[in-house]
């Protein structure tokens, strides 16, 4: 009867949890970012393959000597960061220089999401607030699009033809418009990963699989972004194939920390998103407004959960009235 | 912006779904090394220790001596006020003492030792009776001697379920065989084994109240107990049985969410379940009032699944209310390996015993023995706000931000939170990607506002 005598272990209930980590979670992510960032390399050449490198390598060094210099606990294993590089890469254009993606890549770890905590603790998503940084720093290089089939050289960009994406020459006018099927795989100008929406559909097709994301978020950012394209005189199915909805749809506005955790707080969400970007569309400066649309949803998220709340089970009024 | 509409769109669809609930999780459940193993008998220990506040509700109050001989089935300590049970002896033997000992939930409590002699002397009936020969007052008299209370794990006093105050008006009698935890299968075993018993003890209930249909609820991963009890209960003419399969998921056999599930009711925030007219009670407390009732016999034995992955043989059995655990183990699975943690109860909700000298009580569905492999035990985890808390929480609470609050001591914001409807299932805690574990900072908050009122 005293066989067992060795120390056992006490702690609180439920004793198991699920096999979905946080690690799990985001190498799901990175899984999921493979079709664009291959549709990228076959579009731009093996450049974009090599920008994508640099911005992971870049977010996740940063992200290991700020964890050296605080004397934190390393949080590299968790591949957040190489999820912020991954979607950082692949909102910028091919031709970008890579000091300006280390720059970048900076800005997102260490000043917005380090600096707010860490993950879980930033109110921006980290990659969607480096290019807004970028855009305002140099415009000039982040708005530089090539078409895709002029070959990049590896280490210049000095011989590079630019061209219009789709957005641009509905907001200046120019050029012929791509056909849908170009639009639909991604045989157009624009931002590496953006372009093609049949690789972002297989990777968010993924992610719904796997659990990682619902599509509350997605379908109505897309529906509401259709919708007023349509109302607008616009074709609705031009307005979502182009520009960076469906990338920033399935990656961006359903980043976990950024976003409401209510799934009806995460319609509101998805429908302000498809509003801003529609309205900096139609009525703005820029001929695309997904970035701003999702960072300005990301500030007004807290809010959101603040007055959404699920009604809790067997709520009454009365009760309330009572106490 | 209202558009709340949106989940209400399902309520167009064909009405083919399993009834469940909103919400909840999908642990592995662990469920095959026991659901086909029958119910092994253990025989009784040399010494029981029958801790005397095995329910909620007050202490009993001891009225044997030590030195006193007793009878298997005598009672030896009296029910203290009306949400409370009395205690028997589970051998026949002599009390050796009375005092303090170690409990499965961790904390020391009175305790009637008693040394078993080994002749299991009893008065019980040796004809079966027949309930109906008893009116519903006597019935629920019976059940309150019989010391029996709720045995899924709350432990809540029957006879108290089965007393509503005047006024309220229960028409919805149901059974709870949906037994959700991973790794337990007691209740599948019992309704397997015993179904007579099971019906029988739904019968009794609806005499009771006076109704006629009754509802057994089973989780649909239990086929075989569903198409047994679908049997039995065809058979009977004079009462309305109806077995309804529910969908598998955690937690399903948690009264509120079972009792929504079959009724479409919601039990009003600091409600009880009579006040919706429900009553619930769990599998084998049916057989215990059913043998209580028949033979007797007060609740002096249960059925305990004995699992996990560091017991060589998984099964479950019949053991006498007060066998220490290490006792159940050697006589039933026996260990393969040095366990690391041992629980009492389910992966979800069970407690970690101290040591393996506690006894079994009356809420111990089962003892489960993990190794190192498997004692999975948290260091602080993370919030990435990622919201799945808020997905499987089966009372649409915000677990998230409970936890900040609790974290924070700021009650105004938790009773805001509406923290007094947590059911403490710990699903928020299993979903957590972050390893975080909201359900233990609200357990910690509850009892702080508990006792700062």
């Amino acid at each position: 009867m005293n066989n067992y005598t060795g120390e056992l272990v006490v702690s609180h209930s439920p004793h198991i949890i699920t096999p979905n980590s946080i690690q799990r979670t985001m190498l799901y992510v990175i899984i999921a970012l493979i079709p664009s960032l291959a549709a990228a390399t076959i579009f731009f050449g093996i450049r974009a393959l090599l920008l994508a490198f640099v911005c992971c390598f870049a977010c996740a060094g940063f992200e290991f000597l700020w964890n050296i210099c605080l004397k934190k606990k390393n949080t590299v294993s968790d591949l957040s960061a190489i999820v912020t590089g991954l979607i950082l890469s692949l909102n910028l254009p091919v031709t970008l220089p890579f000091y300006m993606a280390v720059i970048a890549s900076l800005f997102a770890i260490i000043i917005v999401k380090q600096f707010f905590g860490g993950l879980g603790h930033n109110f921006m998503n980290p990659a969607l607030a480096a290019r807004a940084f970028l855009l305002a720093s140099w415009a000039g290089a982040m708005t530089t699009f090539v078409s895709p089939d002029k070959a990049i050289n590896i280490f210049g960009n000095a011989d590079v033809i630019t061209s219009a994406t789709p957005l641009g020459i509905l907001k200046e006018g120019g050029s012929r418009f791509p056909s849908y099927w170009e639009l639909f795989i991604g045989d157009i100008g624009g931002s590496m990963g953006e372009t093609s929406t049949l690789a972002i559909l297989i990777g968010g097709a993924f992610l719904v699989w796997k659990k990682v994301i619902t599509l509350h978020t997605p379908i109505s950012y897309i529906l509401t972004v259709f919708i007023l394209g349509y109302i607008g005189g616009d074709s609705g199915l031009f307005h979502i194939l182009t520009g960076g909805i469906m990338f920033g749809a399935f990656f961006m506005a359903t980043d976990y920390t950024t976003t409401p955790t209510t799934k009806t707080g995460q319609i509101v969400f998805g429908i302000g998103c498809g509003l801003i970007t529609f309205v900096i569309r139609k009525w703005g400066g820029y001929p695309e407004g997904v970035t701003y649309a999702i960072l300005l949803m990301n500030v007004v998220t807290p809010l959101i959960d603040k007055y959404i709340m699920p009604k809790t089970f067997g709520y009454v009024k009365e009760a309330k009235a009572n106490e | 912006m209202n558009i709340s509409f949106l989940s209400n769109l399902k309520n167009f669809l064909p009405d083919n779904e399993l009834k469940t609930f909103k919400g909840g999780v999908h642990p592995n459940d662990h469920k095959s090394p026991t659901n086909r193993i029958p119910i092994l008998d253990i025989p009784a220990p040399e010494q029981v220790i029958i801790p005397l506040n095995q329910h909620i509700g007050a202490p009993a109050v001891p009225c044997v001596s030590v030195g006193d001989s007793v009878l298997a089935g005598q009672k030896i300590a009296q029910a203290s006020g009306f949400i409370s049970a009395n205690v028997h002896s589970s051998v026949s033997g002599t009390v050796c003492a009375i005092e303090e000992r170690m409990t499965p939930m961790g904390v020391m409590a009175m305790s009637i030792v008693i040394d078993n002699d080994g002749e299991d002397n009893n008065e019980f009936e040796d004809e079966p009776r027949n309930f109906k020969d008893f009116s519903p007052a006597e019935l629920v008299d019976i059940i309150r001697e019989a010391g029996i209370v709720g045995m899924g794990g709350a432990t809540f006093p029957t006879h108290v379920k089965l007393s509503p105050p005047e006024g309220k008006k229960i028409d919805y009698v149901i059974v709870n065989g949906a037994e959700c935890e991973p790794y337990l299968t007691s209740d599948h075993r019992a309704m397997l084994e015993t179904p007579m018993e099971v019906i029988t003890g739904l019968k009794i209930i609806l005499r009771i109240f006076g109704l006629k249909t009754g509802y057994i609820a089973i989780e649909n991963n239990k086929p075989d107990a569903i198409n047994l009890l679908s049997d039995y209960a065809a058979r009977e003419n004079e009462f309305d049985i109806k077995i309804v399969p529910m969908k598998v998921k955690y937690p399903q056999g948690s009264e509120k969410q079972l009792i929504k599930a079959i009724t479409g009711r919601s039990v009003p925030m600091g409600k009880l379940p009579m006040d919706v007219g429900a009553v619930v009670n769990n599998i084998d407390t049916c057989a215990a009032i059913a043998r209580a009732v028949v033979y007797g016999i007060p609740l002096i034995s249960r059925i305990v699944t004995v699992s996990g992955d560091a017991i060589k043989n998984p099964t479950n059995a019949r053991v006498r209310i007060g066998t220490p655990f290490s006792y159940v183990i050697e006589n039933s699975g026996t260990l393969k390996s040095h366990p690391k943690k041992v629980l009492m109860g389910g992966p979800m909700m069970g407690v970690a015993v101290p040591s393996l000298d506690v006894p079994i009580i009356k809420g111990s569905s089962g003892i489960l023995a993990l190794s190192k492999r498997k004692a999975y035990t948290r260091s602080e985890g993370i919030c990435v706000r990622c919201g799945k808390c808020v997905s499987a929480c089966p009372m649409q609470l915000m677990p998230l931000y409970l936890k900040e609050a609790a974290t924070k001591d700021d009650f105004e914001k938790l009773t805001q939170l509406n923290i007094s409807n947590c059911i403490e299932c710990g699903s928020c805690s299993y979903i957590c990607p972050g390893a975080n574990n909201p359900a233990q900072s609200i357990k910690v908050a509850k009892f702080k506002l508990r006792t700062k009122k």
